[in-house]
């Protein structure tokens, strides 16, 4: 029923605002940070950590709903 | 009414779904993938935030055949597939979109590419906000759907505005990102999905990834299915 809740709103804006928090490294020269070496494979590393945690901290709410629904 | 034949219930698929993610982190991570300076590495999340696009829409499809058999049958247990295959949908288009905010912070919304000019003509970027009204509107469809308390009022209208929405989904995210200038790929035809950019070895991938991640959603889409049938079925007691 609740769709609109404040902490689902944050962590949506959180997530459409990562653009913005990684786009202010905008300092650095080619090839030079951690995340620009290695062919820059730690972007995938990134990406793909980031799906785990979205994944995962939609099924650990989905848990509490169910967990919740089992008691009453 | 839930019918033990029914496929939420049968394992092979979810056997299915984790052997095509572990073959997609395994091999995703070891195939050898084209050289491409502006790209190196990153060719390889192809499987990942691609691949979040590519269920999207497939949970999307599957929202709305059910709205349409809601709509045939006024059988309610439709509505819920159709309710939540949508969510699932959208967590999986938000996933898509900070995995690409990611990706492109590295790549084409670099500060060291040169085609690559500030940060407004990332706000300008119709593939960005082509897939942001995408979301909106099923955002929209959400918050229809669960404020309306009747609920066979409740079934019908966000059954109708599903089928909107999801005709909706075809200009912002097909159509109008490749009338318009864009620093995302894909503008000449179906990125990912035509023959001329992507190698055999990268395809060998590509396509277990694309249904490995669909299945994932389909799979957390049918708990959460099963969920509200049992939630039904204990009110209705």
């Amino acid at each position: 029923m609740k769709f609109i809740n404040l902490k689902r709103i944050i962590t949506v804006v959180f997530l459409l605002c990562m653009a913005m928090v990684t786009n202010a490294q905008d300092t650095a020269k080619p090839n030079s940070d951690f995340m620009r070496s290695n062919g820059r494979s730690y972007v995938v590393i990134a990406v793909m950590l980031t799906i785990l945690t979205g994944l995962v901290l939609y099924l650990i709410r989905l848990d509490r709903k169910l967990s919740k629904l089992e008691k009453d | 009414m839930t019918d033990r034949k029914n496929y939420m219930y049968k394992s092979w698929w979810k056997i299915t779904c984790i052997l095509l993610l572990v073959f997609t982190f395994s091999f995703g991570l070891l195939v050898k993938i084209p050289d491409l300076p502006a790209l190196e590495q990153t060719s390889r999340n192809l499987f990942f935030h691609v691949a979040m696009w590519m269920a999207m829409m497939t949970l999307f499809t599957i929202s709305v055949i059910n709205a349409v058999r809601y709509l045939r049958t006024f059988n309610l247990k439709y509505d819920i597939y159709a309710r939540q295959f949508a969510a699932i949908g959208i967590l999986f288009g938000i996933l898509g979109y900070s995995t690409g905010a990611i990706w492109m912070t590295y790549t084409w919304a670099d500060p060291n590419n040169p085609t690559f000019q500030s940060f407004q003509a990332l706000a300008r970027e119709p593939k960005l906000i082509g897939a942001a009204i995408a979301l909106l509107i099923y955002f929209a469809y959400m918050v229809l759907r669960d404020s309306i308390n009747d609920l066979d009022k409740r079934a019908r209208i966000s059954a109708v505005y599903n089928i909107f929405a999801y005709a909706m989904l075809f200009p912002t995210i097909w159509i109008i990102p490749r009338l318009l200038p864009s620093l995302h790929p894909g503008q000449e035809g179906n990125p990912a999905l035509n023959f001329k950019d992507v190698t055999p070895a990268l395809r060998l991938v590509e396509l277990p990834a694309f249904i490995g991640w669909t299945l994932l959603g389909v799979w957390i889409a049918t708990v959460r299915i099963r969920i509200n049938l049992l939630k039904e079925k204990k009110m209705a007691q």
